[in-house]
Protein backbone atom coordinates (compact mmCIF):
# COMPACT_ATOMS: atom_id res chain seq x y z
CA UNK A 1 0.00 0.00 0.00
CA UNK A 2 1.49 3.00 -0.80
CA UNK A 3 2.57 5.94 1.74
CA UNK A 4 2.51 4.05 4.90
CA UNK A 5 5.34 1.40 5.30
CA UNK A 6 4.10 -1.26 7.82
CA UNK A 7 7.45 -2.67 7.54
CA UNK A 8 10.30 -1.33 6.90
CA UNK A 9 13.33 -2.70 5.19
CA UNK A 10 15.74 -2.88 8.30
CA UNK A 11 12.63 -4.63 10.32
CA UNK A 12 11.07 -1.97 11.81
CA UNK A 13 7.44 -1.28 11.77
CA UNK A 14 5.39 2.04 12.50
CA UNK A 15 5.80 2.48 16.15
CA UNK A 16 9.51 1.10 15.87
CA UNK A 17 8.76 -2.17 17.08
CA UNK A 18 10.37 -5.42 15.42
CA UNK A 19 7.96 -7.72 14.01
CA UNK A 20 7.46 -9.94 16.95
CA UNK A 21 7.51 -7.43 19.89
CA UNK A 22 4.47 -6.69 22.06
CA UNK A 23 3.39 -3.37 22.83
CA UNK A 24 3.95 -2.76 26.40
CA UNK A 25 1.18 -4.70 28.88
CA UNK A 26 0.52 -2.87 32.04
CA UNK A 27 -2.39 -4.39 34.38
CA UNK A 28 -3.93 -3.99 37.90
CA UNK A 29 -6.66 -6.66 39.82
CA UNK A 30 -9.30 -5.19 42.12
CA UNK A 31 -9.79 -1.35 40.89
CA UNK A 32 -13.15 -1.39 41.68
CA UNK A 33 -14.23 -2.11 45.04
CA UNK A 34 -18.17 -2.36 44.74
CA UNK A 35 -18.03 -5.29 41.42
CA UNK A 36 -17.26 -8.62 42.31
CA UNK A 37 -14.38 -8.76 40.22
CA UNK A 38 -12.52 -5.79 38.01
CA UNK A 39 -9.24 -5.30 36.18
CA UNK A 40 -7.80 -2.60 34.14
CA UNK A 41 -5.01 -3.50 31.25
CA UNK A 42 -3.39 -0.92 29.31
CA UNK A 43 -1.94 -2.13 25.99
CA UNK A 44 0.35 0.11 24.43
CA UNK A 45 -2.39 2.62 23.67
CA UNK A 46 -5.07 0.84 24.05
CA UNK A 47 -6.92 0.70 27.42
CA UNK A 48 -9.67 -1.54 28.77
CA UNK A 49 -11.88 -2.02 31.82
CA UNK A 50 -13.23 -5.34 33.08
CA UNK A 51 -15.46 -6.06 35.66
CA UNK A 52 -17.46 -8.85 36.77
CA UNK A 53 -20.53 -9.91 38.81
CA UNK A 54 -21.94 -12.73 39.62
CA UNK A 55 -22.67 -15.41 39.95
CA UNK A 56 -25.75 -14.89 40.78
CA UNK A 57 -28.87 -15.32 40.35
CA UNK A 58 -30.40 -15.09 36.63
CA UNK A 59 -31.65 -11.63 36.03
CA UNK A 60 -34.52 -10.88 33.64
CA UNK A 61 -36.28 -13.63 31.80
CA UNK A 62 -36.16 -17.08 33.79
CA UNK A 63 -36.22 -18.71 30.18
CA UNK A 64 -32.22 -17.97 29.96
CA UNK A 65 -32.01 -20.37 32.72
CA UNK A 66 -29.60 -23.17 31.76
CA UNK A 67 -30.09 -26.44 34.38
CA UNK A 68 -26.64 -27.37 34.31
CA UNK A 69 -24.42 -24.36 34.10
CA UNK A 70 -24.18 -21.10 34.33
CA UNK A 71 -25.13 -18.35 31.77
CA UNK A 72 -22.34 -15.93 30.64
CA UNK A 73 -23.42 -12.76 29.68
CA UNK A 74 -21.06 -10.06 28.44
CA UNK A 75 -21.34 -6.94 27.03
CA UNK A 76 -18.73 -4.60 25.35
CA UNK A 77 -19.03 -1.08 24.84
CA UNK A 78 -16.47 1.56 23.91
CA UNK A 79 -16.53 5.04 25.56
CA UNK A 80 -17.35 8.11 22.60
CA UNK A 81 -13.66 9.78 23.67
CA UNK A 82 -12.01 6.59 23.05
CA UNK A 83 -11.56 6.46 19.46
CA UNK A 84 -10.18 9.71 17.30
CA UNK A 85 -13.26 10.30 15.57
CA UNK A 86 -15.74 10.50 18.46
CA UNK A 87 -17.96 7.90 18.39
CA UNK A 88 -21.99 8.96 18.83
CA UNK A 89 -22.87 5.20 20.44
CA UNK A 90 -20.86 3.62 23.00
CA UNK A 91 -22.71 0.53 22.29
CA UNK A 92 -25.84 -1.17 20.85
CA UNK A 93 -24.13 -1.13 17.05
CA UNK A 94 -23.73 -3.85 15.17
CA UNK A 95 -20.04 -4.15 15.60
CA UNK A 96 -20.44 -3.92 19.59
CA UNK A 97 -23.18 -6.90 19.49
CA UNK A 98 -20.94 -9.15 17.90
CA UNK A 99 -17.65 -8.66 19.93
CA UNK A 100 -19.88 -9.32 23.05
CA UNK A 101 -20.92 -12.39 21.32
CA UNK A 102 -17.19 -13.22 20.69
CA UNK A 103 -16.22 -12.62 24.18
CA UNK A 104 -19.27 -14.96 25.25
CA UNK A 105 -18.18 -17.89 23.38
CA UNK A 106 -14.20 -17.11 24.42
CA UNK A 107 -15.23 -17.29 27.96
CA UNK A 108 -18.12 -20.14 27.86
CA UNK A 109 -15.16 -22.03 26.61
CA UNK A 110 -12.78 -20.82 29.63
CA UNK A 111 -14.74 -20.62 32.73
CA UNK A 112 -16.37 -23.85 34.62
CA UNK A 113 -19.73 -22.94 34.40
CA UNK A 114 -20.89 -26.42 35.17
CA UNK A 115 -20.27 -25.87 38.97
CA UNK A 116 -22.53 -23.04 38.82
CA UNK A 117 -25.94 -24.32 37.34
CA UNK A 118 -28.83 -22.38 37.19
CA UNK A 119 -27.15 -18.87 37.92
CA UNK A 120 -25.36 -15.98 34.75
CA UNK A 121 -22.09 -14.37 35.36
CA UNK A 122 -21.64 -10.79 33.58
CA UNK A 123 -18.98 -9.96 32.52
CA UNK A 124 -18.37 -5.80 31.32
CA UNK A 125 -16.04 -4.25 29.11
CA UNK A 126 -15.29 -0.89 28.45
CA UNK A 127 -12.51 0.31 26.19
CA UNK A 128 -11.67 3.52 27.46
CA UNK A 129 -8.75 4.22 24.75
CA UNK A 130 -8.55 2.41 21.42
CA UNK A 131 -5.76 2.00 19.86
CA UNK A 132 -5.63 -1.65 17.84
CA UNK A 133 -6.10 -5.06 19.20
CA UNK A 134 -9.42 -3.96 21.09
CA UNK A 135 -10.67 -7.71 21.27
CA UNK A 136 -7.33 -8.79 22.89
CA UNK A 137 -7.35 -5.97 25.68
CA UNK A 138 -11.02 -6.87 26.27
CA UNK A 139 -10.17 -11.13 26.55
CA UNK A 140 -6.90 -9.94 28.74
CA UNK A 141 -8.80 -7.62 30.78
CA UNK A 142 -11.62 -9.95 31.15
CA UNK A 143 -9.39 -12.77 32.37
CA UNK A 144 -8.00 -11.08 35.21
CA UNK A 145 -11.53 -9.93 36.42
CA UNK A 146 -12.49 -13.05 36.57
CA UNK A 147 -9.93 -14.26 38.33
CA UNK A 148 -10.68 -11.16 40.32
CA UNK A 149 -13.78 -12.45 41.05
CA UNK A 150 -12.65 -15.87 42.23
CA UNK A 151 -14.72 -17.21 39.56
CA UNK A 152 -12.61 -20.89 38.61
CA UNK A 153 -11.21 -21.12 35.34
CA UNK A 154 -9.72 -23.99 33.17
CA UNK A 155 -6.86 -21.73 31.94
CA UNK A 156 -5.85 -18.31 31.46
CA UNK A 157 -7.13 -16.61 28.42
CA UNK A 158 -4.76 -14.86 26.69
CA UNK A 159 -5.86 -13.15 23.29
CA UNK A 160 -3.37 -11.40 20.54
CA UNK A 161 -3.54 -9.99 17.01
CA UNK A 162 -1.36 -10.73 14.53
CA UNK A 163 -0.67 -9.47 10.39
CA UNK A 164 0.61 -10.91 7.76
CA UNK A 165 2.80 -8.17 5.71
CA UNK A 166 6.04 -8.85 3.11
CA UNK A 167 5.75 -12.64 4.38
CA UNK A 168 6.82 -11.61 7.75
CA UNK A 169 4.03 -12.56 10.16
CA UNK A 170 3.45 -9.19 13.05
CA UNK A 171 2.41 -9.74 16.44
CA UNK A 172 0.31 -7.74 18.11
CA UNK A 173 -1.32 -4.80 15.98
CA UNK A 174 -1.61 -1.31 16.20
CA UNK A 175 -4.54 0.61 14.42
CA UNK A 176 -2.79 2.00 11.74
CA UNK A 177 -1.69 -1.75 11.46
CA UNK A 178 -5.26 -3.17 11.50
CA UNK A 179 -6.68 -0.78 9.22
CA UNK A 180 -4.04 -0.90 6.36
CA UNK A 181 -6.31 -3.41 4.74
CA UNK A 182 -3.61 -6.26 5.28
CA UNK A 183 -4.54 -9.62 7.26
CA UNK A 184 -5.59 -9.47 10.72
CA UNK A 185 -5.72 -12.06 12.79
CA UNK A 186 -7.52 -12.24 16.33
CA UNK A 187 -6.79 -15.49 18.30
CA UNK A 188 -7.62 -16.42 22.24
CA UNK A 189 -5.52 -19.36 23.14
CA UNK A 190 -5.83 -21.38 26.37
CA UNK A 191 -1.84 -21.19 27.08
CA UNK A 192 -0.76 -24.53 28.80
CA UNK A 193 -2.78 -26.98 27.04
CA UNK A 194 -2.59 -25.14 23.98
CA UNK A 195 -6.34 -25.01 23.16
CA UNK A 196 -7.87 -22.20 21.38
CA UNK A 197 -11.08 -20.40 22.26
CA UNK A 198 -11.30 -18.16 19.34
CA UNK A 199 -9.93 -17.55 15.86
CA UNK A 200 -11.02 -15.01 13.78
CA UNK A 201 -9.24 -13.65 10.13
CA UNK A 202 -10.28 -11.21 8.19
CA UNK A 203 -9.20 -10.51 4.53
CA UNK A 204 -7.50 -12.80 2.63
CA UNK A 205 -4.32 -15.03 3.18
CA UNK A 206 -2.67 -17.90 1.15
CA UNK A 207 -3.52 -20.67 2.72
CA UNK A 208 0.62 -21.83 3.02
CA UNK A 209 0.75 -18.81 5.40
CA UNK A 210 -1.89 -19.59 7.72
CA UNK A 211 0.27 -22.07 9.45
CA UNK A 212 3.08 -19.11 10.45
CA UNK A 213 0.64 -16.58 10.97
CA UNK A 214 -1.37 -18.92 13.79
CA UNK A 215 2.05 -19.47 14.81
CA UNK A 216 3.38 -16.28 15.25
CA UNK A 217 -0.21 -15.21 17.01
CA UNK A 218 -0.04 -18.45 19.80
CA UNK A 219 3.63 -17.65 20.14
CA UNK A 220 2.18 -13.82 21.56
CA UNK A 221 -0.07 -15.24 23.49
CA UNK A 222 1.90 -17.45 25.46
CA UNK A 223 4.43 -14.19 26.14
CA UNK A 224 0.86 -12.33 27.09
CA UNK A 225 0.02 -15.16 29.62
CA UNK A 226 3.66 -14.71 31.55
CA UNK A 227 2.59 -10.95 31.98
CA UNK A 228 -0.68 -11.92 33.00
CA UNK A 229 0.37 -14.42 35.42
CA UNK A 230 2.92 -12.06 36.73
CA UNK A 231 0.08 -9.65 37.68
CA UNK A 232 -1.97 -12.00 39.32
CA UNK A 233 0.84 -13.23 41.66
CA UNK A 234 1.91 -10.01 42.50
CA UNK A 235 -1.67 -9.07 43.25
CA UNK A 236 -2.34 -12.20 45.52
CA UNK A 237 1.14 -10.90 47.17
CA UNK A 238 -0.28 -7.56 48.04
CA UNK A 239 -3.64 -8.78 49.27
CA UNK A 240 -2.29 -11.06 51.28
CA UNK A 241 0.51 -9.04 52.41
CA UNK A 242 -1.89 -6.20 53.96
CA UNK A 243 -4.48 -8.64 55.22
CA UNK A 244 -2.08 -10.39 57.22
CA UNK A 245 -0.78 -7.06 58.69
CA UNK B 1 9.70 17.74 47.55
CA UNK B 2 8.51 14.74 45.35
CA UNK B 3 6.09 14.57 42.49
CA UNK B 4 2.56 13.19 43.66
CA UNK B 5 0.32 11.47 41.33
CA UNK B 6 -2.74 12.63 41.61
CA UNK B 7 -3.96 15.37 44.28
CA UNK B 8 -6.47 14.92 46.98
CA UNK B 9 -8.93 17.48 48.50
CA UNK B 10 -10.66 17.58 51.68
CA UNK B 11 -13.79 20.12 52.66
CA UNK B 12 -14.43 21.27 55.28
CA UNK B 13 -17.54 24.15 56.20
CA UNK B 14 -18.75 25.06 59.80
CA UNK B 15 -22.29 23.47 60.64
CA UNK B 16 -25.47 24.43 60.47
CA UNK B 17 -28.36 25.26 62.69
CA UNK B 18 -31.15 22.26 62.46
CA UNK B 19 -34.31 22.33 59.51
CA UNK B 20 -38.12 22.17 60.41
CA UNK B 21 -39.91 18.93 61.25
CA UNK B 22 -41.27 16.67 58.61
CA UNK B 23 -42.55 13.59 57.79
CA UNK B 24 -39.89 11.43 56.75
CA UNK B 25 -40.30 8.49 53.76
CA UNK B 26 -38.27 7.07 51.59
CA UNK B 27 -37.25 8.95 48.04
CA UNK B 28 -37.45 6.83 45.34
CA UNK B 29 -33.97 6.64 43.36
CA UNK B 30 -33.34 5.86 40.29
CA UNK B 31 -29.69 5.46 40.65
CA UNK B 32 -28.21 1.98 42.25
CA UNK B 33 -30.27 1.65 45.06
CA UNK B 34 -29.33 -0.05 48.28
CA UNK B 35 -31.83 -1.61 50.89
CA UNK B 36 -31.81 0.12 54.44
CA UNK B 37 -33.59 -1.35 57.10
CA UNK B 38 -36.05 0.54 59.24
CA UNK B 39 -33.49 -0.04 62.33
CA UNK B 40 -30.76 1.85 60.22
CA UNK B 41 -32.77 4.86 58.95
CA UNK B 42 -33.84 5.28 62.52
CA UNK B 43 -30.24 5.15 63.78
CA UNK B 44 -28.71 7.55 60.24
CA UNK B 45 -31.73 10.22 61.22
CA UNK B 46 -30.28 10.13 65.00
CA UNK B 47 -26.88 10.25 63.86
CA UNK B 48 -27.14 13.07 61.37
CA UNK B 49 -29.84 15.22 64.41
CA UNK B 50 -26.44 15.35 65.87
CA UNK B 51 -24.09 16.19 63.19
CA UNK B 52 -22.15 12.82 63.25
CA UNK B 53 -22.70 11.10 60.02
CA UNK B 54 -22.34 6.77 59.12
CA UNK B 55 -18.70 7.56 58.26
CA UNK B 56 -18.00 10.07 60.72
CA UNK B 57 -18.31 13.09 58.72
CA UNK B 58 -20.41 16.38 59.82
CA UNK B 59 -23.40 17.39 57.66
CA UNK B 60 -21.49 19.47 55.34
CA UNK B 61 -18.72 17.57 55.04
CA UNK B 62 -17.61 16.18 51.51
CA UNK B 63 -15.73 12.06 51.23
CA UNK B 64 -12.45 11.98 50.34
CA UNK B 65 -12.05 12.99 46.58
CA UNK B 66 -9.57 12.64 44.09
CA UNK B 67 -8.91 14.30 41.20
CA UNK B 68 -6.42 13.52 37.92
CA UNK B 69 -6.14 15.25 34.67
CA UNK B 70 -5.19 13.66 31.04
CA UNK B 71 -5.98 10.62 31.57
CA UNK B 72 -6.89 9.62 27.99
CA UNK B 73 -4.66 10.83 25.00
CA UNK B 74 -7.54 10.72 22.59
CA UNK B 75 -9.45 13.61 23.79
CA UNK B 76 -8.49 17.33 23.99
CA UNK B 77 -9.07 17.19 27.42
CA UNK B 78 -9.91 14.61 30.31
CA UNK B 79 -10.40 14.30 34.02
CA UNK B 80 -11.28 11.80 36.76
CA UNK B 81 -12.59 12.06 39.97
CA UNK B 82 -13.30 9.59 42.30
CA UNK B 83 -15.27 10.63 45.35
CA UNK B 84 -15.69 7.59 47.62
CA UNK B 85 -16.37 4.97 45.42
CA UNK B 86 -18.15 7.08 43.06
CA UNK B 87 -15.87 7.36 39.85
CA UNK B 88 -16.42 9.30 36.62
CA UNK B 89 -14.05 9.54 34.20
CA UNK B 90 -14.92 12.95 31.46
CA UNK B 91 -13.28 13.24 27.99
CA UNK B 92 -13.76 16.91 26.29
CA UNK B 93 -13.46 16.58 22.55
CA UNK B 94 -13.29 19.10 20.40
CA UNK B 95 -15.00 19.18 16.88
CA UNK B 96 -15.79 22.16 14.19
CA UNK B 97 -18.80 22.60 13.85
CA UNK B 98 -21.47 24.60 12.10
CA UNK B 99 -22.87 27.50 14.63
CA UNK B 100 -26.40 27.71 15.67
CA UNK B 101 -28.20 30.19 13.91
CA UNK B 102 -29.96 31.67 16.73
CA UNK B 103 -26.04 32.38 17.79
CA UNK B 104 -24.48 32.93 14.85
CA UNK B 105 -21.29 34.08 16.71
CA UNK B 106 -21.08 31.31 19.49
CA UNK B 107 -19.45 27.69 19.63
CA UNK B 108 -21.43 25.67 22.09
CA UNK B 109 -21.21 22.69 24.17
CA UNK B 110 -22.46 19.02 23.93
CA UNK B 111 -23.03 16.76 26.95
CA UNK B 112 -23.36 13.34 26.83
CA UNK B 113 -23.64 10.93 30.11
CA UNK B 114 -23.04 7.35 29.65
CA UNK B 115 -24.07 4.90 32.49
CA UNK B 116 -22.50 1.99 31.87
CA UNK B 117 -22.48 -1.68 33.13
CA UNK B 118 -19.20 -1.19 34.82
CA UNK B 119 -21.28 0.82 37.68
CA UNK B 120 -24.54 -1.76 38.41
CA UNK B 121 -25.79 -5.03 35.90
CA UNK B 122 -28.87 -2.91 35.76
CA UNK B 123 -27.19 -0.41 33.32
CA UNK B 124 -26.86 -3.07 30.95
CA UNK B 125 -28.28 -2.66 27.19
CA UNK B 126 -31.00 0.44 27.47
CA UNK B 127 -31.02 0.38 31.15
CA UNK B 128 -28.47 3.11 31.71
CA UNK B 129 -29.97 5.73 29.64
CA UNK B 130 -32.82 6.97 31.62
CA UNK B 131 -30.24 8.17 34.68
CA UNK B 132 -28.13 9.20 31.32
CA UNK B 133 -30.64 11.68 30.13
CA UNK B 134 -31.94 12.84 33.09
CA UNK B 135 -28.29 13.57 34.08
CA UNK B 136 -27.17 15.31 30.61
CA UNK B 137 -30.42 17.40 30.70
CA UNK B 138 -29.68 18.81 34.63
CA UNK B 139 -25.81 19.41 32.73
CA UNK B 140 -27.89 21.38 29.75
CA UNK B 141 -29.59 23.19 32.52
CA UNK B 142 -26.40 24.10 34.68
CA UNK B 143 -24.60 25.66 31.54
CA UNK B 144 -27.31 26.99 29.75
CA UNK B 145 -26.34 30.91 30.50
CA UNK B 146 -23.87 33.20 29.20
CA UNK B 147 -20.79 33.30 31.82
CA UNK B 148 -20.71 29.84 32.47
CA UNK B 149 -18.36 28.68 29.43
CA UNK B 150 -17.18 31.62 27.33
CA UNK B 151 -18.84 30.58 24.16
CA UNK B 152 -17.40 33.65 21.86
CA UNK B 153 -13.85 32.21 22.45
CA UNK B 154 -15.82 29.09 20.86
CA UNK B 155 -16.12 30.82 17.75
CA UNK B 156 -14.04 30.72 14.59
CA UNK B 157 -15.77 32.76 11.79
CA UNK B 158 -19.08 33.48 12.70
CA UNK B 159 -21.97 32.25 11.09
CA UNK B 160 -19.44 29.56 9.11
CA UNK B 161 -17.24 27.71 11.90
CA UNK B 162 -17.56 27.33 15.10
CA UNK B 163 -15.67 24.70 17.71
CA UNK B 164 -18.37 22.45 19.23
CA UNK B 165 -17.16 20.87 22.61
CA UNK B 166 -18.09 17.52 23.32
CA UNK B 167 -18.29 16.80 26.87
CA UNK B 168 -19.11 12.68 27.54
CA UNK B 169 -19.11 11.93 31.10
CA UNK B 170 -18.39 7.99 31.72
CA UNK B 171 -20.14 6.71 34.85
CA UNK B 172 -17.81 4.05 36.59
CA UNK B 173 -19.28 3.71 39.77
CA UNK B 174 -21.89 4.86 41.11
CA UNK B 175 -21.94 5.08 45.01
CA UNK B 176 -24.00 8.33 45.90
CA UNK B 177 -23.69 12.18 44.67
CA UNK B 178 -23.25 11.43 40.90
CA UNK B 179 -24.19 15.12 40.33
CA UNK B 180 -21.35 16.66 42.51
CA UNK B 181 -18.63 13.88 41.01
CA UNK B 182 -19.66 14.93 37.34
CA UNK B 183 -19.69 18.72 37.71
CA UNK B 184 -15.93 18.60 39.08
CA UNK B 185 -15.00 16.05 36.56
CA UNK B 186 -16.25 18.73 33.88
CA UNK B 187 -14.30 21.27 35.38
CA UNK B 188 -11.17 19.41 35.73
CA UNK B 189 -11.55 18.38 32.45
CA UNK B 190 -12.21 21.93 30.62
CA UNK B 191 -9.43 23.32 32.71
CA UNK B 192 -7.48 20.93 31.14
CA UNK B 193 -8.78 21.26 27.39
CA UNK B 194 -6.39 22.34 25.05
CA UNK B 195 -8.04 23.59 21.42
CA UNK B 196 -5.79 23.59 18.33
CA UNK B 197 -5.36 27.22 17.49
CA UNK B 198 -6.74 27.53 13.58
CA UNK B 199 -5.80 29.87 10.84
CA UNK B 200 -8.46 30.96 8.21
CA UNK B 201 -6.86 31.20 4.65
CA UNK B 202 -9.03 32.19 1.76
CA UNK B 203 -8.43 31.07 -1.43
CA UNK B 204 -9.09 32.35 -5.06
CA UNK B 205 -12.87 31.62 -4.90
CA UNK B 206 -13.51 33.21 -1.80
CA UNK B 207 -14.07 29.68 0.04
CA UNK B 208 -12.69 29.67 3.83
CA UNK B 209 -9.69 26.94 4.39
CA UNK B 210 -9.29 26.15 8.17
CA UNK B 211 -5.92 25.18 8.96
CA UNK B 212 -5.58 23.66 12.14
CA UNK B 213 -1.88 24.28 13.48
CA UNK B 214 0.61 21.43 14.17
CA UNK B 215 2.27 22.58 16.78
CA UNK B 216 0.79 20.52 20.22
CA UNK B 217 1.59 23.43 22.23
CA UNK B 218 0.37 25.92 20.21
CA UNK B 219 -3.20 25.98 21.83
CA UNK B 220 -5.79 28.01 23.23
CA UNK B 221 -7.15 27.52 27.10
CA UNK B 222 -10.43 27.63 28.49
CA UNK B 223 -11.50 29.98 30.88
CA UNK B 224 -13.14 27.75 33.45
CA UNK B 225 -13.77 30.19 36.56
CA UNK B 226 -16.88 31.02 36.29
CA UNK B 227 -17.96 27.02 35.80
CA UNK B 228 -19.75 26.08 38.24
CA UNK B 229 -19.70 23.15 40.70
CA UNK B 230 -22.80 21.40 41.58
CA UNK B 231 -23.71 20.81 44.95
CA UNK B 232 -26.48 18.45 45.84
CA UNK B 233 -28.32 17.99 49.54
CA UNK B 234 -30.06 16.03 50.76
CA UNK B 235 -32.65 16.26 53.32
CA UNK B 236 -32.43 13.61 56.46
CA UNK B 237 -34.90 14.16 58.87
CA UNK B 238 -34.74 17.62 60.03
CA UNK B 239 -31.51 18.21 59.05
CA UNK B 240 -29.60 18.47 55.68
CA UNK B 241 -26.47 16.48 54.06
CA UNK B 242 -24.23 17.08 51.84
CA UNK B 243 -22.57 14.63 49.57
CA UNK B 244 -25.06 11.76 50.38
CA UNK B 245 -24.02 8.06 50.25
CA UNK B 246 -26.48 5.60 48.86
CA UNK B 247 -28.10 5.02 52.42
CA UNK B 248 -28.37 8.30 53.75
CA UNK B 249 -30.41 9.20 50.40
CA UNK B 250 -32.48 5.91 50.52
CA UNK B 251 -33.11 7.59 54.02
CA UNK B 252 -33.93 11.05 53.00
CA UNK B 253 -37.52 12.89 52.22
CA UNK B 254 -36.05 14.64 48.81
CA UNK B 255 -32.63 16.51 47.60
CA UNK B 256 -32.25 19.93 46.42
CA UNK B 257 -29.22 20.27 43.54
CA UNK B 258 -27.89 23.77 43.34
CA UNK B 259 -24.62 25.03 41.33
CA UNK B 260 -22.77 27.27 42.30
CA UNK B 261 -19.88 29.55 40.47
CA UNK B 262 -16.99 30.58 42.01
CA UNK B 263 -18.50 34.07 43.34
CA UNK B 264 -21.49 32.70 44.60
CA UNK B 265 -23.96 32.97 41.52
CA UNK B 266 -26.61 30.39 41.39
CA UNK B 267 -26.89 28.99 37.81
CA UNK B 268 -29.58 26.22 38.40
CA UNK B 269 -31.98 24.86 41.30
CA UNK B 270 -33.44 21.77 41.30
CA UNK B 271 -35.64 20.18 43.70
CA UNK B 272 -35.24 15.71 42.81
CA UNK B 273 -36.57 13.09 44.57
CA UNK B 274 -40.27 11.86 45.44
CA UNK B 275 -40.83 14.02 48.84
CA UNK B 276 -41.96 17.54 49.16
CA UNK B 277 -40.34 20.34 51.14
CA UNK B 278 -41.50 23.31 52.90
CA UNK B 279 -40.13 26.65 51.76
CA UNK B 280 -38.36 26.97 54.87
CA UNK B 281 -36.17 23.81 54.10
CA UNK B 282 -35.38 24.95 50.54
CA UNK B 283 -34.27 28.70 51.64
CA UNK B 284 -31.90 26.87 53.82
CA UNK B 285 -30.38 24.27 51.69
CA UNK B 286 -29.91 27.15 49.31
CA UNK B 287 -27.93 29.20 51.80
CA UNK B 288 -26.14 25.97 52.71
CA UNK B 289 -25.49 24.92 49.13
CA UNK B 290 -24.14 28.36 48.07
CA UNK B 291 -21.96 28.26 50.91
CA UNK B 292 -20.32 25.18 50.49
CA UNK B 293 -20.29 25.33 46.76
CA UNK B 294 -18.83 28.65 46.85
CA UNK B 295 -15.79 26.89 49.23
CA UNK B 296 -15.23 24.22 46.69
CA UNK B 297 -13.90 26.05 43.39
CA UNK B 298 -10.86 27.92 45.32
CA UNK B 299 -9.19 24.49 46.98
CA UNK B 300 -10.14 22.95 43.06
CA UNK B 301 -8.47 25.57 41.34
CA UNK B 302 -5.20 25.61 43.49
CA UNK B 303 -4.94 21.80 42.75
CA UNK B 304 -5.63 21.88 39.13
CA UNK B 305 -2.72 24.62 38.74
CA UNK B 306 -0.68 22.66 41.03
CA UNK B 307 -0.89 19.19 39.27
CA UNK B 308 -0.55 21.14 35.50
CA UNK B 309 2.83 23.25 36.73
CA UNK B 310 4.12 19.54 37.82
CA UNK B 311 4.38 19.27 33.91
CA UNK B 312 6.35 16.34 32.91
CA UNK B 313 7.36 15.40 36.36
CA UNK B 314 4.04 13.96 37.33
CA UNK B 315 3.41 10.59 37.06
CA UNK B 316 0.38 9.40 35.38
CA UNK B 317 -1.27 6.92 37.65
CA UNK B 318 -4.82 6.51 36.57
CA UNK B 319 -6.06 2.90 37.13
CA UNK B 320 -2.72 1.63 38.00
CA UNK B 321 -2.29 3.41 41.37
CA UNK B 322 -2.29 0.56 44.30
CA UNK B 323 -5.58 -1.22 45.95
CA UNK B 324 -7.40 2.54 47.63
CA UNK B 325 -8.85 -0.06 50.14
CA UNK B 326 -5.53 -1.38 51.44
CA UNK B 327 -2.84 1.46 51.17
CA UNK B 328 -4.87 3.91 53.34
CA UNK B 329 -2.16 4.34 55.32
CA UNK B 330 0.24 5.86 53.08
CA UNK B 331 -2.23 7.81 51.59
CA UNK B 332 -2.76 9.67 54.59
CA UNK B 333 0.76 10.15 55.66
CA UNK B 334 1.68 11.41 51.70
CA UNK B 335 -1.27 13.75 51.79
CA UNK B 336 0.24 17.22 50.63
CA UNK B 337 -2.73 19.53 52.31
CA UNK B 338 -3.13 20.60 55.09
CA UNK B 339 -5.44 18.45 57.25
CA UNK B 340 -8.55 20.49 58.00
CA UNK B 341 -8.79 22.10 61.53
CA UNK B 342 -10.73 18.94 63.46
CA UNK B 343 -7.66 16.37 63.24
CA UNK B 344 -9.78 13.20 64.45
CA UNK B 345 -12.51 14.11 61.89
CA UNK B 346 -9.44 14.75 58.86
CA UNK B 347 -7.82 10.67 59.63
CA UNK B 348 -11.76 9.70 59.40
CA UNK B 349 -12.04 11.13 56.48
CA UNK B 350 -8.79 9.56 54.51
CA UNK B 351 -10.31 6.54 55.62
CA UNK B 352 -13.86 6.55 54.35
Amino acid sequence: MAGLELLSDQGYRLDGRKATELRKVQARMGVFAQADGSAYIEQGNTKALAVVYGPHEVRGSRSKTLHDRAVINCQYSMATFSTAERKRRPHGDRKSTEMSLHLKQTFEAAVLTNLYPRSQIDIYVKILQSDGGNYSACVNAATLAVIDAGIPMRDYVCACTAGFVDETPLADLCHAEESGGGTSLALALLPRGGHIALLQMDARLHQDHLETLMEAAMTACKGVSKVLDEVVRQHLQEVSALTGE
Amino acid sequence: MFPVSHMEMYIRADLLVSGRTHAVFQCLCSMATVQVSEAEKVYILHGVRDDLRVDGRGCEDYRHMEIETKMVSNTDGSAKVTLGHTDVLVGVKAEIGKPRPMVPDEGYVEFFVDCSANATPEFEGRGGDELGMELSNTLYKVFNNRYSVDMKSLCISPGEHCWVLYVDVLLLQCDGNLFDAISVAIKAALFNTKIPKVHISEDEEGGKEIELSDDPYDCIRLNVENVPCIVTLCKVGHRHVVDATLQEKACSVASLIISVTHKGTVTCVRKVGGGSLDPESIFEMTETGKRVGKALHAPLMELLQKEESLGKKRQKVGFLEEQKVHSRKSRCETGPFPLPKNPGLGHLLCSA
